[in-house]
C-alpha cells in the first residue's frame, strides 16, 4: 500500500505537529524522557510502524479523501532520486583495510567498514576505531549519546586512551611519564582510523590529557613491581570506570576557562552508552555499557549464517539487570527504581557514561548547578531532579565484558547502536552482511560446459545475476549496505527504494520519530590467520 | 626426423573442437618447419610465427631477400592469430589503414591460387550500422574516403540493410554503410599459406624456438640468443604480438614497444535451423559495441566492451593464453546487444565463449618501424584487434622499409618513433588500453583527447595555467593548453561536447585569436622539442649544412626555417635553427619529433667527431608572446627597445627579462603574427610568466591556447610537420622554394631529388582552400582527410583545417594532384592547373565550394589598423 503513505508526509507538514504527536507518536528523547506524562509504553519504540499503520490502514474513504486533497492543493512531494539517496547514505561511510604487506601481517582483522546515519540533528552517536601501537590489537567502538552529543563525543575521544593505558606494561608507562616530565617526544599510543567528520575537540585536549596522565601516574604508583600479565578484561573495566569517574570529577572541579567549564558540565550532564571490541589475534573482548550490541557473524558448514550475541543489553528487557538494580537499592525502592521499563521512569539504558543526574547526590547536583554558568541554570532539564531519588548512584558505567576466542567460521563482527537493532532482527543483520561480504567474492562463474544452452536462456540467467549483483555493488561498504536495509527494507526483507527515499527525505524535526541515529561498524576477520593460530596450538 | 611437416590436422590435436574451421581439413602442402639445428647466421631473424611474422617473411622473400630465419616459440599461427575472428574489414579511420587492409584483401584473395593452400576466403561484404545521426556522419566520412582510394562502398537505408541480412532488427537504425568487398578468412590458414610461400622462397622456419634476447653492439643488432643457440644477424624483426613488449625489454638496451593485452571475448553458436549462408554479410554494430559474422551456419559474435579487462600487466604467465576462462557475466552487455540486434537468435544453441587476448597500443594505431635506439631492430606489432585486416599490408610496408629504407607510403602515424620511452610504463599502458579498447567502437569525433595516462610531462606553469581555466590536450605525453575557459563560462560535459559540428569553445577561441591580433597573448609552448648542437670547430656547421636544405651559415643571432630532408627530398622534420654562436646551434622541432629527430641526427652523425648533441627540451620553458603589443610588453620588461629596427624578424638574442638573465628571445611566433618566443631556463619560468602577465595587463594581455595558435597558423597557410608535411612531401611541393638553397655551396641530403623535381615539376602541390558556401553554425565542420575535388574529379585530400576568425571562413589545407583522366597516372601540377579549377571539399558526403590559393591571403599580414576602426570597446581590459 505505498500510495497512501506517500500522501502522509505532505499532510503531516500542514497539520499541527503536536496533534499527531499526541495520537500516534512518542517523544523525541527515547532514552531520557523529560515529560513523563507523554511516556508511552516501551513497545512504542516501534512507533514508526504504528504510525504507518494508523495512517495506512484507514478505510478506503479516508484515503480517497486525501487523494482528492492532493489534487486540490499543490502536491508537496520530496522524492529523492537514487543518486541523492546514495549520497546521503554514503556521506559518513568509512573503510579501513589492514595493510596487506606490512612485513609481519599477523592481524586477524582484514579491515572494517563503518557508517552512520543521523536522525537527531546534530547526530548524537559516535564511533571510534584505532590500532594500539604499544601493545597489539585493535579497538573499535560505537557510542550512543543521549541528551545531547557532549558525552558521547568525549567518550569517543578518550575511552580508547584509557583502555590503551590500562593495557600498557609498567615499563612503557614509565617511559611515557619520563618523556612528559623531561619534555621529550612521546611514544604514540594509538593510530586512529577516522572519517573526516569524526572530530576531536581541540579545546579540551589539554584537560583530557592531564586527567589521563593522572591515571597512568596512579597506575605507575600502584604497580607492585611484579610484572604480572595484564588481564584485558580487568583493563577494560578499569578504563571504563576511570573515565566515567574523571568525567564526573572534572565537572565537580570545574575549569577557569568558561568555555571549558561549560563543556565539562555538558559532558557530565549528558550521557552515552558504549560498546567496545578489543581484537588481538584470536582473542576478542567486548566491553559493553548500555544497549548497543556486538554481534558475531558465523558461517556454518552449509554456508548459512547464524548470529552469536557477544554482549547483553543493559535495559529493562534484561532480567539480570533488573535484578542487579533491585539488589543495589533498598527494598522499598523496588517499585520505583524501574518504572515503565525505564530507570526511575526516565532512562532506558541501565548503564551509561555521564548522566550525573543519576549518580550524584541531590546536594552535589544543586551545588554544581548553582555555581555553574548561567546557561546551566537556565536549563530546565539539568535542574530537574529525578523522582524517587533516594539512594544514588542509580547508574554506573561499569561494563560487562565478554570474551570470545575466534574460530575460522567467525567471519565478522557487527557493532551497532540500538538504532539498528530496533529495526532489524539480529539474524537478518548477520545474513545481510554475510551475503554481502561473500557475494562480493564468490559468485560462481558460469560455464557452458557440455550442456545445451540457448542464447536466450543464457541471457535470462545473466540478467538475473546482474540484478542481484547490482544491488550489492551499489554499496562498497558493508555498513552502508546494512543501513540501506535497515531504513529501506519492505515487509519482504528487500530494499524498497521508494520507502528508502521517503525515510531519508523526512524533515529534521520528524526524522527522530521514525528512526534513531544508526551507527555501525562491521569488522571482517581473516579466517586464514585465525585458522593458523588454531593450528599452532 | 629433422623435418616436421606441419599438417593442420595436427594443430587440431590441441583439443579445441570449436576450431573446426571449414578449411582446416585440407592438410595440403604446408611450410617446411625445422625443429632443430639453427643456422649460425642469417641476414634477418624474424621472431613470431603469427600472421605478422609470416607476412613480413613472405614479403621480404618476394622482394629478393632470401637469407631469412623465422622463429616461433610454440607452433605457427598460435597466439592471437589462432583465435582471430577472421573478419577482414577495410573500413578504417586512417587512410593508411584503409590502404593496408585493401592490400591484405587483395593478397588473401589470390593467396589460395598462389600457394594451393585453402584459407577459407569468402567475400561476404560488411555492413556498419548507425543507430544515431552522429554515427552515420562518421560512416559517411569513412565512406567518402574509401571511395576515393577505389574501395567500393555506399551509404544505405535501414530498409536496404534488412534486404541484405535476413535476421537483423533494423527499427532503431538511421542508416548504414555497406562495403561489399570485405571478406572473412581463416587467419590461421592465411598464416600457414604465407609461411609456405615464404618457405618455398627460401625462408627457414623453426618452431618451438624462443628468442631470449637480441644481441646488440654499438647500437646495432648483431644476433639473437635463443633457447636453442645463437644466430648472428643484421636485422631482427619483433613480430611477437602480445609478447613484443617483454621481448623488447629483454634487451640490454631495452627497446620500448608500448602495447598491452586485454581479454577479448566472442561467442560461437551452433548452426541455425536454416543454416546461414557462408556469404552472409558481416555486421558491425558499433553503437551496440558488437560485431557478428556467419560461422559454419551459425554465428560468431564478439565486441569491445566499455569495461575491458587488461591482463598480463606483470608480463608473467603470458603463455597461459590457452587456458583463459570464459566470463559470461562480463559478456552479458554484449549478449544483450546481440539479442536486441538479432532477436531470433534466442533459441540458438551456444557452442562456446572464446577468450582470446588482443593487444592494444596507447593511441589505437599499430606499431611498425625501426627502433630509435637499436639499428636493425624492426617491430611490427600492436594490431588493436585488426591483425588480419592489416597483416598483408603492414608486412609489405615493413619489408619495403627494410629493403628500401622507407615504405612506399607515409606511415608516420604508425611509426614506433612516435612514442617516447616514457609512454611505456606498465601502469600507463594498463590504464591507457582500458580507454583504447572501448574507443574502437566509440564515436570518433574531431579533437578527441585521451583521458587516461595524463599529466605525465608538464610545464612548470601547469598549475598556474590550470587555475586560470586552462583545458588541456596531450602531445607526446606533454600537456598543452587548448584554450582558457573564462571564469563566468561553463562548457559542456565531456560526453556532450562530442560533435562533428561547431564546438562549444568556438567563442572562447575567437576571443583569444582576436586578442592575438589586436593586443597580446601568451601561449605556453614548452612541449616543443629542443636540441642543442655544438662542436669544437666547424663540425656542427658542416653537419647541419649536410642535414638541412636551407643555408645554415648565417650570422650569429639569426634564425633559419629549414627542412630536414631524406634522400627523396621529403621532410623528415621541419624545424627552426637559431645560431647561438659560431659553433653552437639551437634547434626547435615539433613536439612529436623528440624521438624521431634524435634518431635521425644520431644516425647521420659522424662516429667520432667532436659534435655534442644534447636534448634540452626539459631545460627550457617556452612562452610565445603573440600580438602587436608583445613589443611593448617585452621592452618594458627588459628596458631594451624591441621594435623591428632594433630587433628584426627571425632574430635571436639572450637577454634579461624581469630579474631573470639568459632568456633566449626569438622574434618569431610560429603563426606569422608579430611577437616573440621566449626560451626560459625552467627555474625562471614562473618569474618571467608572472612579470609578463603583470606588465602585460595594461596592454590587454591574456592566456591563449593551441586552438588559437592553430587557427592563426592555418589561416596564414603555415604547414606543420606531422599534420601537413611528411616524409613524402618536399619543400617544392608546398611552396617553400625559398627555404631550400640548392646552390649553398655544398651537398645536402635530398638535394639531388629536389634538383630533379625542380627540373621536372612537382606532382602534387600544397594548397590553401577557403570554404565559401559553408555555414559555420549549421554545417559539418571539416577536420582532416576530406577528399578534394577539382572540376568534379578527385585530386587529393586535406591535411588540416581550422576556422579562420579573420577571414570568417573555414580554411582547409591539403595536397592537390593531377591524375591523368585516362590512365590515372600522376602528372605535373602547375600553378596554372591550380588556378584553372573549380574546387569542392567533400565533408561526410556533402560537397562545399572552395577557393584554392597557392599563396597566403596578403591582407592578413598588414597589422596596421585604420584610425576610424578604433572604438570604445578597445579601451576595455581583456
Amino acid at each position: 500500500m505505498p500510495a497512501p503513505t506517500q500522501l502522509f508526509f505532505p499532510l503531516i507538514r500542514n497539520c499541527e505537529l503536536s496533534r499527531i504527536y499526541g495520537t500516534a507518536c512518542y517523544c523525541h528523547h527515547k532514552h531520557l524522557c523529560c515529560s513523563p506524562s507523554y511516556v508511552p509504553q516501551s513497545r512504542l519504540r516501534y512507533a514508526p510502524h504504528l504510525a504507518y499503520a494508523t495512517f495506512c490502514r484507514p478505510k478506503e474513504n479516508w484515503w480517497q479523501y486525501t487523494q482528492g486533497r492532493r489534487y486540490a492543493s499543490t502536491p508537496q512531494k520530496f522524492y529523492l532520486t537514487p543518486p541523492q539517496v546514495n549520497s546521503i547514505l554514503k556521506a559518513n561511510e568509512y573503510s579501513f583495510k589492514v595493510p596487506e604487506f606490512d612485513g609481519k601481517n599477523v592481524s586477524s582483522i582484514l579491515g572494517f567498514d563503518s557508517n552512520q546515519l543521523p536522525a537527531n540533528a546534530p547526530i548524537e552517536d559516535r564511533r571510534s576505531a584505532a590500532t594500539c601501537l604499544q601493545t597489539r590489537g585493535m579497538l573499535l567502538g560505537v557510542f550512543d549519546g543521549h541528551a545531547g552529543c557532549a558525552c558521547s563525543q568525549a567518550v569517543s575521544e578518550r575511552l580508547f586512551y584509557y583502555i590503551a593505558v590500562s593495557l600498557l606494561p609498567h615499563e612503557t608507562l614509565l617511559e611515557i611519564e619520563n618523556a612528559v616530565e623531561s619534555g621529550r617526544a612521546l611514544l604514540p599510543i594509538l593510530q586512529w582510523h577516522k572519517h573526516p567528520n569524526d572530530y576531536f575537540s581541540k579545546e579540551a585536549s589539554k584537560l583530557y590529557f592531564n586527567s589521563l596522565r593522572t591515571y597512568w601516574q596512579e597506575l605507575i604508583d600502584l604497580n607492585t613491581g611484579e610484572s604480572a600479565d595484564i588481564d584485558v578484561k580487568e583493563a577494560l573495566i578499569n578504563a571504563f570506570k576511570r573515565l566515567d569517574n574523571d568525567i564526573s570529577l572534572e565537572a565537580q572541579v570545574g575549569d577557569p576557562n568558561s568555555f571549558l567549564n561549560y563543556l565539562v558540565l555538558r559532558v557530565a550532564f549528558s550521557g552515552a552508552t558504549a560498546c567496545v571490541a578489543h581484537v588481538d589475534g584470536v582473542d576478542l573482548h567486548v566491553a559493553n555499557t548500555g544497549d548497543s550490541r556486538a554481534m558475531l557473524g558465523v558461517q556454518e558448514e552449509d554456508g548459512s549464517w547464524s548470529a552469536v550475541t557477544l554482549s547483553n543489553d543493559h535495559n529493562a528487557q534484561n532480567e539480570k539487570e533488573l535484578e542487579r538494580l533491585k539488589l543495589e537499592h533498598p527494598k522499598n525502592e523496588a517499585k520505583s527504581v524501574v518504572k515503565q521499563d525505564r530507570l526511575l521512569g526516565l532512562l532506558m539504558p541501565f548503564r551509561a557514561f555521564g548522566d550525573v543526574k543519576f549518580k550524584w547526590s541531590i546536594d552535589l547536583q544543586k551545588r554544581v548547578i548553582e555555581s555553574g554558568p548561567d546557561q546551566l541554570n537556565d536549563n530546565e532539564y539539568t535542574k530537574f531532579i529525578p523522582p524517587n531519588y533516594y539512594t544514588p548512584p542509580y547508574l554506573t558505567a561499569e561494563p560487562e565484558v565478554t570474551y570470545h576466542r575466534l574460530r575460522p567460521q567467525d567471519k565478522f563482527l557487527v557493532l551497532a547502536t540500538d538504532g539498528l537493532w530496533e529495526t532489524m532482527h539480529r539474524q537478518d543483520v548477520v545474513r545481510i552482511v554475510g551475503e554481502y561480504l561473500t557475494g562480493m567474492h564468490h559468485q560462481q562463474p558460469i560455464a557452458v560446459g557440455g550442456y545445451k544452452v540457448t542464447l536466450g536462456q543464457m541471457h535470462g540467467l545473466l540478467t538475473e545475476r546482474r540484478a542481484k549483483m547490482s544491488s550489492v555493488f551499489e554499496d562498497q561498504n558493508a555498513a552502508t549496505h546494512l543501513i540501506r536495509h535497515a531504513v529501506g527494507n519492505n515487509e519482504f526483507g528487500a530494499v524498497d527504494h521508494e520507502r528508502l527515499s521517503k525515510m531519508l527525505s523526512l524533515p529534521e524535526e520528524l526524522a527522530r520519530m521514525y528512526r534513531d541515529d544508526i551507527t555501525i561498524i562491521v569488522v571482517q576477520f581473516n579466517s586464514h590467520v585465525v585458522g593458523a593460530y588454531q593450528n599452532q596450538e | 626426423m629433422f623435418y616436421w611437416l606441419l599438417s593442420v590436422v595436427r594443430r587440431q590435436k590441441t583439443s579445441r573442437r570449436w576450431q573446426n574451421w571449414p578449411s582446416v581439413r585440407s592438410s595440403s602442402t604446408a611450410a617446411e618447419v625445422h625443429s632443430v639445428a639453427l643456422p649460425a647466421q642469417a641476414q634477418v631473424v624474424i621472431c613470431g610465427g603469427g600472421i605478422m611474422g609470416t607476412s613480413v617473411a613472405y614479403h621480404l622473400s618476394k622482394m629478393g631477400w632470401k637469407d631469412i630465419v623465422l622463429l616461433e616459440q610454440g607452433r605457427l599461427a598460435a597466439g592471437s592469430t589462432r583465435f582471430c575472428a577472421g573478419i577482414l574489414s577495410t573500413a578504417r579511420h586512417l587512410s593508411i589503414e584503409q590502404k593496408m587492409a585493401d592490400y591484405s584483401n587483395k593478397l588473401y584473395h589470390q593467396l589460395e591460387q598462389e600457394t594451393g593452400i585453402q584459407i577459407g576466403y569468402t567475400k561476404t561484404g560488411s555492413i556498419f550500422l548507425a543507430q544515431t545521426q552522429d554515427r552515420l556522419i562518421s560512416l559517411k566520412r569513412i565512406n567518402s574516403r574509401l571511395n576515393v582510394i577505389g574501395i567500393p562502398s555506399e551509404i544505405i537505408s535501414p530498409k536496404k540493410v534488412a534486404e541484405l541480412h535476413p535476421l537483423l532488427n533494423v527499427h532503431d537504425l538511421v542508416g548504414a554503410m555497406h562495403v561489399p568487398e570485405d571478406a572473412v578468412v581463416s587467419s590461421a590458414d592465411v598464416t600457414l599459406a604465407l609461411a609456405s610461400a615464404a618457405s618455398q622462397n627460401g625462408v627457414q622456419i623453426y618452431d618451438q624456438t624462443s628468442v631470449l634476447h637480441v644481441m646488440v653492439k654499438k647500437g646495432q643488432v648483431t644476433g639473437v640468443e635463443t633457447d636453442k643457440g645463437q644466430i648472428e644477424c643484421q636485422y631482427f624483426v619483433n613480430c611477437a604480438g602480445q609478447w613484443a613488449y617483454e621481448l623488447g625489454l629483454s634487451n640490454e638496451e631495452p627497446v620500448s614497444i608500448p602495447l598491452h593485452a586485454c581479454e577479448h571475448f566472442y561467442l560461437l553458436t551452433r548452426p541455425l535451423e536454416t543454416p546461414l549462408q557462408s556469404n552472409t554479410p558481416t555486421i558491425v554494430d558499433a553503437d551496440g559495441r558488437i560485431y557478428i559474422r556467419n560461422w559454419q551456419g551459425g554465428i560468431l559474435s564478439g565486441g569491445f566492451e566499455k569495461n575491458p579487462k587488461p591482463i598480463f600487466t606483470e608480463g608473467k604467465n603470458q603463455l597461459e593464453i590457452q587456458n583463459l576462462q570464459e566470463d559470461w557475466d562480463h559478456f552479458e552487455p554484449l549478449l544483450s546487444s546481440l539479442l536486441r540486434r538479432m532477436p531470433e537468435l534466442e533459441t540458438l544453441e551456444i557452442v562456446k565463449l572464446v577468450n582470446c587476448p588482443e593487444t592494444f597500443t596507447p593511441d589505437m594505431r599499430c606499431i611498425m618501424g625501426e627502433s630509435p635506439v637499436v639499428q636493425g631492430y624492426f617491430v611490427l606489432a600492436g594490431m588493436n584487434s585488426a591483425g588480419l585486416s592489416f597483416g598483408g599490408g603492414a608486412g609489405k610496408y615493413l619489408a619495403e622499409w627494410m629493403v628500401h629504407g622507407y615504405p612506399s607510403e607515409n606511415v608516420w602515424e604508425l611509426d614506433l618513433k612516435r612514442f617516447g620511452a616514457l609512454q611505456s610504463s606498465r601502469t600507463f599502458l594498463r590504464h591507457r588500453v582500458m580507454e583504447v579498447m572501448p574507443l574502437l567502437y566509440d564515436l570518433k569525433v574531431p579533437r578527441w583527447d585521451f583521458q587516461t595516462g595524463r599529466q605525465l610531462r608538464t610545464s612548470p606553469l601547469y598549475d598556474r595555467l590550470d587555475a586560470q581555466g586552462a583545458r588541456w590536450m596531450e602531445k607526446h605525453g606533454f600537456e598543452r593548453p587548448k584554450y582558457f575557459v573564462p571564469p563566468d563560462k561553463d562548457l559542456l560535459a565531456l560526453e556532450q561536447s562530442k560533435t562533428f559540428y561547431k564546438p562549444d569553445w568556438f567563442d572562447i577561441v575567437e576571443s583569444e585569436v582576436k586578442c592575438c591580433k589586436e593586443a597580446v597573448c601568451v601561449i605556453d609552448m614548452s612541449s616543443f622539442t629542443k636540441f642543442e648542437i655544438t662542436s669544437t670547430g666547424d663540425q656542427a656547421l658542416e653537419f647541419l649544412q649536410y642535414l638541412f636544405s636551407n643555408d645554415i651559415d648565417v650570422p650569429v643571432g639569426h634564425i633559419v626555417h629549414t627542412g630536414m630532408l631524406n634522400e627523396g627530398g621529403g621532410y623528415e622534420n621541419d624545424c627552426s635553427i637559431a645560431r647561438l654562436n659560431k659553433r653552437s646551434f639551437f634547434m626547435i622541432s615539433p613536439t612529436d619529433q623528440q624521438v624521431h629527430c634524435w634518431a635521425w641526427l644520431k644516425k647521420h652523425m659522424p662516429v667520432d667527431s667532436n659534435l655534442l648533441l644534447e636534448d634540452v627540451t626539459w631545460k627550457y620553458t617556452a612562452l610565445n608572446l603573440i600580438g602587436p603589443r608583445a613589443v611593448d610588453v617585452l621592452s618594458e620588461l627588459s628596458y631594451t627597445p624591441m621594435t623591428a629596427d632594433h630587433f628584426p624578424s627571425l632574430f635571436c638574442k639572450e637577454m634579461s627579462v624581469g630579474y631573470a638573465n639568459g632568456i633566449r628571445v626569438m622574434s618569431m611566433t610560429h603563426t606569422g603574427e608579430p611577437g616573440f618566443m621566449l626560451y626560459i631556463p625552467i627555474e625562471y619560468a614562473l618569474h618571467v610568466y608572472n612579470e609578463v602577465m603583470s606588465v602585460g595587463q595594461k596592454y590587454g594581455i591574456r592566456n591563449a591556447g593551441y586552438y588559437a595558435l592553430r587557427s592563426l597558423r592555418i589561416e596564414k597557410f603555415f604547414a606543420f610537420w606531422g599534420q601537413d608535411l611528411n616524409t613524402l612531401t618536399t619543400p617544392l611541393e608546398c611552396g617553400r622554394e625559398s627555404r631550400v638553397k640548392l646552390e649553398k655551396g655544398m651537398d645536402f641530403i635530398g638535394r639531388d631529388a629536389l634538383l630533379q623535381q625542380k627540373q621536372h615539376g612537382v606532382y602534387k602541390r600544397f594548397i590553401m582552400f577557403i570554404l565559401d558556401d559553408h555555414d559555420t553554425d549549421l554545417d559539418l565542420w571539416p577536420w582532416w582527410g576530406e577528399p578534394i575535388y577539382r572540376n568534379g574529379q578527385y585530386v587529393g585530400k586535406t591535411t588540416s583545417s581550422a576556422y579562420g576568425y579573420t577571414l570568417e571562413r573555414h580554411v582547409c589545407l591539403g595536397f592537390v594532384h593531377n591524375f591523368s583522366e585516362d590512365t590515372r597516372e600522376e602528372q605535373v601540377v602547375t600553378p596554372d592547373f591550380i588556378n584553372r579549377g573549380e574546387y569542392e571539399i567533400d565533408i561526410a558526403g556533402q560537397r562545399f565550394q572552395a577557393k584554392a590559393k597557392l599563396y597566403p591571403v596578403a591582407s592578413l599580414f598588414t597589422h596596421k589598423r585604420r584610425k576610424d576602426d578604433v572604438e570604445l570597446s578597445d579601451l576595455h581590459g581583456k
